[in-house]
C-alpha cells in the first residue's frame, strides 16, 4: 500500500504493508530509532510519537493509519546540533538515568507544551500519567518539565517584547 | 504476519459495509483507534484474517447536538469527550468518564464505538450509556437498525452486533437540570489502571424524596449491568439513612462479581455497597431541607 505521510516535516511516501507498526515503519524502514520500544501494548508510553500534534503510542497505530497525517519523533524534536530548552532541562535537572523512557517522555512533554506554556506539576503528572520510567522516581522528570516551561515562557516573552524588525 | 490478511482501509462508509458484507464469514476486525485490537495483536492473542480500517471514515466522526439528545459517530474519541463543550454540558457523566481512561496517549486514539463493541464489563462509558438509555444505531449494506443500549450485550464480551455491522451512530438523551450526575471509578492507580469497580448514576430528587434515580455498574457482572433492584427499591421513597443502609444492601442482589488479576469479588462487592452509600448520603445532605 503507498502512503502519503509527512515525517518530521519532510513529505514522505512509503511503500509498506497497511498493517506495519508505525513503530516498525520508524525504527525500520525510516531509520529513526529514537523511538523505543518497551511493552508493545500501550502501557508504558516509550513509543510515544505526535501525530497531527497528539502524543499516540507509535505501537498501536498502523501504516494506512497515516495516510495524510503528520507524524513527529523525537528527532523532529531535536535539533542538528546541540539540544532544545526542553532537553536541557532534562539533562540539568537529572530527569533521566537509563534513558529508555526519555524520547517518550520528552514528545509527551511537548505535546503538552504545545497546549499549554503554564502547566503546574498536577497537569505535567497527568501529562506523562502514560509514560513509565523505572529509573528517575518522576520528581525530577516533573522538575524537568516545570524548568523547561519557564525557559519557553521567558523567551517567548524576549521575542514579545523585541522591538518589530521592519 | 500480515501477508495473508485481507485487509480495506474505505475511502467512504458505503465501501466499508460493502467489505463487512463480503468477508461476512470471515470474522472481520474492524479497527478503529487500535488500543484494544493492537495489544492483542502485538501479543499474538488474536491473529485477524481481515481488517476494516475505520479510522479515517469522516462520517463515523460526527458529533450533533440536538433538543433531547446527542448523536455521536463511534469516531469520537476520549480526548474529544473530554473537551467537546457540546458533550460536557449535555451529558456530563461522558465527559468524567472519558477522564478516568488511560492516559492521554489512550485517550488520544481509543473511540466511544471500540468501548462498546469491545464488550468488555470494565468498559468505563458504558456505565454511562446505560443510566441514559443510549440507543445504538448498527448499519449494514442491508441497512440501519436501532438497538437499546441495555439490549446489546448478551453475555460476558458477547453481543448482538452482527458480522456484516458495524456501530454507525450513538443517541443519549441529554440531561435536564434537574438530574444530578455522579461518576466514581476505582482502580490500582489514577492513569492507565482499567477499573475494578465503576458506577454511574443520575439522580432527581424533589422534597427529600429521590424521584428518579437510575444506576449503571461497570466490572461487577459480566455486562455493564443496570442495578435494577436497587433502583425499585429506591424510586419514590424518603432519602434517610434506614433507606441508604437498606439500598447498600440490595444493591449486592443487582451484581455478581469475580476474581480475577485486578481485584477480587469480595473487594468489589463491599466497594459497590460502599459507594453506593456514600452517593446517596451526599445526595440527602446536598438536599437537606429542599
Ligand atoms: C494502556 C491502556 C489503558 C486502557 N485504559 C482503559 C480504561 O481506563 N478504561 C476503559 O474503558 N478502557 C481502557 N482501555 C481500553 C481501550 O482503550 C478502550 O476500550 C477503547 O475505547 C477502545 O477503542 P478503540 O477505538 O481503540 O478500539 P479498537 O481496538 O480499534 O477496537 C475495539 C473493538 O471494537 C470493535 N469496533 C471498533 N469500532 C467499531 C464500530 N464502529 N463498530 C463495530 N465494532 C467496532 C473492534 O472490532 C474491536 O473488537 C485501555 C487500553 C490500553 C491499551
Ligand atoms: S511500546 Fe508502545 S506503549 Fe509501550
Ligand atoms: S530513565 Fe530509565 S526508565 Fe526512565
Amino acid at each position: 500500500m503507498k502512503i502519503d505521510c509527512t515525517i518530521n516535516g519532510s513529505p514522505t511516501v512509503l511503500d509498506v504493508s497497511p498493517m506495519r507498526r508505525l513503530i516498525d515503519l520508524l525504527r525500520e524502514e525510516m531509520k529513526l530509532t529514537g523511538t523505543k520500544e518497551g511493552c508493545g501494548e500501550g502501557e508504558c508510553g516509550a513509543c510515544t510519537v505526535l501525530i497531527d500534534g497528539e502524543a499516540v503510542n507509535s505501537c498501536l497505530v498502523i501504516a494506512s493509519q497515516i495516510q495524510g497525517r503528520q507524524v513527529v519523533t523525537i528527532e523532529g524534536l531535536t535539533p542538528r546540533s546541540g539540544l532544545t530548552p526542553l532537553q536541557e532541562s532534562f539533562v540539568r535537572k537529572g530527569g533521566l538515568q537509563c534513558g529508555i523512557c526519555t524520547p517518550g517522555m520528552i514528545v509527551a512533554a511537548r505535546a503538552l507544551l504545545d497546549k499549554n506554556l503554564e502547566p503546574d506539576a498536577l497537569e505535567i503528572r497527568t501529562a506523562i500519567a502514560g509514560n513509565l520510567c523505572r529509573c528517575t522516581g518522576y520528581h525530577r522528570i516533573v522538575d524537568s518539565i516545570l524548568e523547561a516551561a519557564e525557559l519557553e515562557r521567558s523567551r517567548l516573552s524576549l521575542v514579545d517584547t523585541a522591538p518589530p524588525d521592519l | 504476519m500480515t501477508t495473508e490478511v485481507e485487509f480495506c482501509a474505505p475511502k467512504n462508509l458505503a465501501e466499508a459495509l460493502e467489505f463487512l458484507a463480503l468477508n461476512r464469514d470471515k470474522k472481520t476486525w474492524i479497527l478503529a483507534g487500535g488500543t484494544d485490537i493492537m495489544p492483542a495483536i502485538n501479543s499474538r492473542q488474536i491473529s485477524p484474517l481481515a481488517v476494516l480500517d475505520i479510522w479515517g471514515l469522516r462520517e463515523l466522526r460526527i458529533l450533533e447536538q440536538h433538543q433531547r439528545h446527542l448523536t455521536l459517530g463511534p469516531l469520537t474519541t476520549f480526548s474529544e469527550m473530554m473537551q467537546d463543550p457540546r458533550i460536557g454540558q449535555t451529558v456530563p457523566l461522558l465527559r468524567e468518564a472519558a477522564q478516568s481512561v488511560g492516559a492521554v496517549q489512550i485517550q488520544n486514539r481509543g473511540t466511544l464505538g471500540g468501548n462498546i463493541a469491545n464488550a468488555s464489563p470494565a468498559g468505563d462509558v458504558l456505565p454511562v450509556l446505560a443510566v441514559h438509555n443510549a440507543v445504538l444505531e448498527l448499519r449494514s449494506a442491508k441497512g440501519s437498525r436501532n438497538v437499546e443500549f441495555n439490549a446489546f450485550y448478551s453475555g460476558y464480551k458477547q453481543s448482538v452486533l452482527k458480522p456484516d455491522e458495524l456501530i454507525y451512530r450513538i443517541h443519549v438523551p441529554i440531561q435536564w437540570p434537574q438530574q444530578i450526575p455522579y461518576w466514581r471509578k476505582l482502580g490500582t492507580r489514577q492513569a492507565q489502571a482499567i477499573s475494578k469497580v465503576a458506577i454511574a448514576a443520575i439522580a432527581e430528587v424533589r422534597g427529600g424524596i429521590l424521584q428518579d434515580i437510575r444506576i449503571g455498574l461497570g466490572a461487577v457482572a459480566p455486562t455493564v449491568v443496570r442495578a435494577k433492584k436497587t433502583e425499585d427499591t429506591l424510586r419514590g421513597r424518603r432519602l434517610d439513612n434506614r433507606l441508604i443502609q437498606a439500598a447498600g444492601e440490595i444493591i449486592q442482589s443487582d451484581i455478581c462479581p469475580i476474581d480475577d488479576i485486578r481485584s477480587t469479588a469480595r473487594f468489589r462487592r463491599r466497594t459497590t455497597t460502599n459507594i453506593l452509600r456514600r452517593f446517596l448520603s451526599d445526595l440527602k445532605l446536598a438536599h437537606r431541607g429542599m
